[in-house]
């Protein structure tokens, strides 16, 4: 389905992106019932009370009435309580850090653990579980939960498939964690959205979800066929440049953990 | 010798900002033939370089903001087109190295050098002559507060041809912004031309709080100033408690790049969020310290031009404190995407969303105002019905922004873009160019042009539309802001809409130009002889258009809200007004360059800290030092104007009056 302008945050594919869509939206709506008249009374009362209109009845001392204070300030209050009230449950009922459930094609499917990497100028992605690696472009079983482990090996980044839901920053040093699900089958495409310098536009990866069958034989061929991924090829692959999609078998587990420490060093982070 | 300077800092590969930089060298040196051959060096020392006169240093600061607004919009009209070419496999025709100077320089220059000094430059002006003083606290502080924010300007234009300007984004967040990452001077520029301009807007700040607070006339409580000199009140209380901390955190940051420490460095555990933190909560207090004076404006404008008292006064004033207060407790909403817990995401997205209430009281106000009133569509009561009618998007998006689930896929993208440009461009841009109008004749004696003023209107508010309507919806189409070229041939539609939003808004800068050029051809027949063009109502428009230098021959003494509105209603004798005051000895500041010259020693410390050199910037920081000794040790800092001249300067300005 093509429909123009139906992309990114607008067409949601999982229940991350489909819950704050629709959370857009109610907020939208809620908003435009109080703005909307704002609107129409700000250019109706101008124009009804133009100097030239000799219908209009001028009242040039009224300028305070107390019936109207209430007004004034109980209904932006009103729809701010309401709005508030809004803004806190969502907060807690989509904080990235919440485990997402599997999709109900897939009941038992259990989080995948995928590492995440920002590099100049690109995206690494680490299936510690799996033993593979990929730059650039993430694999996904559709239908399961996906708990991302994120970090940056350089400047600050911020990991974001509009598609499948909640952004979230990768940073040297720290690790931030997001759950995401993408429902079915598809390809979702992915940027950086924290400006992170000159190659910055070419972070883009795509995200595949793919039925289990089809991610399974993906592990496999790169465990077989994958470049290997060390602490020399890793030192090759984090010099600044961008990438076209690569895969890799991951010949160190710990790399996540290292890329994590090494920012670090020599003094830890009281964090 | 000179450090890292060397002839490479010169662009030669980079065609744009060479020629620009000569178009603008030819502009000065024809300016400079022009002042020769008129032989105004001398007018133009005395009466406006050295000048403590609060109404001139308003002036000269309201057309340095228009200066670079024209520079600020040429950066604007290059992302455009970047963007409405680089779609697919075309790399548009900025390399991603200059782009991305480009967006930097675009946002700083805008913030700082337009939106903020703009509204310094309405304050400095208004508020004194609203409050009945002579001039602000500190006249001679003033003048330095100005100079030092033209030396901001000055370094941070020389970086288009001397080197580089920062390629971070107008924050500079770390770690980018660290030696590691941007080894070239670009942040240095950015940092020291923020660093000094800073120190003249918290001067400014203290100066204009001063005033508020201890120069008012007699009689003027608090409860009896005009809105906008409310507004000012907490927009410069804001200055002051915010701009320290956006000084300390650039000279961390400095450290860090010039002393190896390694507070936000990657490594040697640095935090760079502790810098986004610091930059932000200065960075939110600033949106404030912006919007309030436009609101202020706009209070101004609805009441005059409706012929009516503002409506719900205490409410205005009570809702401008609280937003002053309230601004200071939000900053979080900036990064909600860093992974803070639920709790604190929730707590500041509620916090941010409360501030909508005393703003959304204001819109009310703003209301019931018109609402009985006599609506004149003068050209500064259309910005403030178009402030009226955009502003409320800008504030929705503003809270839906503040949802922190909904900030998470919206956050950095260009429906952000949108939301700032919305409440900036239709917040404070419409409330400078209302001002503008508004004040013009007070600040020159003739008005602007009602017909060319309409066109710059309705230019802007239909460019503002096209540009930024569509980067709504391309945000949430997924793209995301500072993108150099883009994949998605799909987005490119929008793009070019966005684009001629833009030449309209370009039509909209050529019209103030042409206004300006056709009002003062005009200027004979478009007098103001009467010093209250637009039966006005505080202070301001009690005095001749322009004031004399004292503004107030005799302290006014103020018995109500809206004083000068009733003298006129009631018959009273008017203060400052036909009948001739009491002719006196008045004592005013002296001119005093101290503003100018230490101005011109910090543009050479500054430049002299980007590149390294030592021995200049001791040299130009041990000139400064001196410079305010000698300030300190001035024999004389007052001249008396004898009453006879007071006498005589009234007879000749009231002729026309009488």
């Amino acid at each position: 389905m093509n429909v123009p302008f139906i992309s990114g945050v607008l067409d949601p594919r999982g229940p991350v992106a489909a819950n704050e869509y629709q959370l857009l939206q109610n907020a939208t709506l809620t908003m435009l019932a109080v703005i909307v008249p704002v609107i129409i009374m700000t250019l109706a009362f101008a124009w009804w009370f133009r100097a030239g209109n000799k219908k209009a009845k001028r009242r040039p001392d009224w300028d305070y009435a107390g019936s109207l204070e209430v007004v004034t300030w109980g209904v932006p209050l009103l729809v701010i309580l309401f709005l508030g009230g809004m803004g806190w449950l969502s907060a807690h009922a989509l904080d990235p850090a919440k485990p997402v459930p599997a999709h109900a094609s897939t009941p038992n499917a259990a989080p995948l653990d995928i590492q995440v990497v920002s590099l100049d100028w690109k995206w690494l992605f680490i299936y510690p579980g799996a033993g593979v690696a990929a730059v650039n472009h993430l694999v996904v079983p559709a239908g399961h939960p996906l708990r991302l482990h994120l970090t940056s090996a350089t400047v600050m980044n911020s990991f974001f498939v509009p598609q499948l839901g909640s952004q979230i920053y990768s940073m040297a040093g720290m690790a931030t964690t997001l759950y995401l699900r993408a429902d079915q089958p598809g390809t979702f495409p992915g940027i950086s959205a924290q400006f992170s310098g000159d190659g910055f536009s070419d972070m883009r990866f795509d995200v595949e979800a793919v039925a289990a069958p089809a991610y399974d034989a993906w592990l496999a061929r790169t465990r077989a066929n994958g470049a290997r991924l060390d602490m020399a090829s890793y030192a090759a692959l984090a010099k600044p440049g961008t990438s076209a999609p690569r895969d890799f078998h991951l010949a160190e587990p710990q790399l996540f953990d290292h890329i994590l420490a090494a920012s670090t060093a020599p003094s830890s982070s009281p964090h | 010798m000179l450090g890292k300077l060397d002839w490479s800092a010169i662009p030669t590969d980079q065609p744009i900002p060479l020629y620009a930089a000569g178009v603008v060298m030819l502009m000065m040196l024809g300016v400079a033939v022009i002042i020769t051959r008129k032989g105004w060096w001398t007018m133009l020392w005395r009466d406006w370089i050295t000048t403590v006169d609060h109404k001139k240093i308003g002036v000269m600061y309201v057309m340095l903001a228009l200066v670079m607004l024209m520079r600020g919009f040429v950066d604007a009209l290059m992302m455009r087109s970047q963007q409405a070419i680089a779609a697919g496999s075309n790399p548009g025709f900025l390399p991603p190295e200059h782009y991305n100077q480009i967006f930097s320089a675009h946002g700083t220059i805008m913030i700082f050098f337009v939106a903020m000094t703009f509204m310094v430059g309405l304050m400095n002006f208004v508020v004194p002559l609203q409050i009945g003083a002579r001039d602000v606290a500190f006249p001679i502080l003033n003048s330095v507060s100005f100079w030092m924010t033209a030396a901001g300007v000055l370094l941070l234009n020389v970086s288009l041809v001397i080197g580089e300007f920062a390629r971070t984004g107008w924050l500079a967040y770390p770690p980018l912004s660290e030696l590691a990452y941007s080894p070239q001077v670009g942040v240095d520029y950015y940092l020291w031309s923020l660093q000094i301009s800073g120190v003249g807007t918290l001067l400014s700040g203290i100066n204009l709080t001063a005033t508020i607070l201890k120069m008012r006339t007699k009689g003027m409580g608090y409860m009896r100033m005009p809105i906008f000199c409310w507004t000012a009140l907490a927009s410069n209380l804001l200055i002051i408690a915010a701009f320290p901390i956006l000084t300390a955190t650039f000279a961390m940051l400095l450290l860090d790049r010039y002393l190896g420490f390694h507070f936000f460095t990657n490594d040697f555990g640095g935090n760079a969020m502790m810098y986004v933190n610091l930059i932000w909560a200065w960075g939110h207090p600033e949106v404030y310290i912006l919007i309030l004076p436009a609101f202020g404006v706009f209070t101004e404008v609805i009441s005059t031009f409706s012929g009516k008292a503002i409506f719900g006064y205490r409410s205005m004033a009570a809702a401008t404190m609280a937003i002053c207060v309230l601004s200071f407790m939000v900053w979080l909403h900036h990064f909600f995407t860093m992974g803070a817990s639920a709790d604190v995401n929730g707590f500041f997205g509620v916090m941010t969303m409360i501030i909508a209430v005393p703003t959304g009281v204001k819109i009310f106000n703003w209301l019931f105002t018109l609402y009985g009133g006599t609506v004149r569509f003068s050209v500064p009561m259309m910005w403030a019905l178009g402030f009226m009618a955009t502003f409320v998007i800008g504030g929705m998006t503003g809270v839906l922004l503040a949802i922190p689930p909904v900030d998470f896929i919206t956050h950095n993208s260009l429906f952000l873009v949108a939301h700032f440009h919305n409440v900036i461009i239709g917040g404070v841009l419409f409330g400078a160019f209302a001002g503008y109008n508004y004040w013009f004749p007070k600040a020159f004696g003739f008005t602007l042009d009602e017909r060319w003023g309409r066109a710059v209107f309705w230019c802007w508010l239909i460019g503002f539309y096209l540009a930024f309507m569509p980067l709504y919806l391309l945000g949430l189409m997924g793209a995301t802001r500072r993108m150099q070229h883009y994949a998605e041939t799909g987005w490119q539609p929008l793009m070019w809409v966005a684009m001629s939003g833009a030449l309209f808004v370009l039509a909209g800068i050529a019209c103030t130009v042409i206004q300006l050029v056709v009002s003062i051809r005009t200027r004979e027949r478009r007098r103001d002889t009467t010093g209250d063009p637009w039966d006005g109502r505080a202070l301001e428009w009690s005095t001749p258009s322009p004031p004399p230098e004292w503004n107030f021959a005799t302290p006014v003494q103020v018995v109500a809200a809206d004083h000068f509105w009733r003298t006129k209603r009631e018959g009273l004798p008017l203060p400052g007004g036909p009948d001739l005051p009491a002719p006196s000895n008045i004592a005013m500041p002296r001119p005093s360059a101290t503003g100018f010259f230490t101005a011109f020693f910090a543009v050479g410390f500054g430049f002299a800290m980007v590149w390294h050199i030592w021995w200049m910037a001791l040299a130009a920081f041990a000139c400064i030092i001196g410079v305010m000794l000698k300030l300190a040790w001035r024999a004389e800092d007052e001249t008396i104007v004898p009453a006879s001249d007071v006498a005589a300067w009234y007879r000749a300005n009231r002729k026309e009056a009488a």
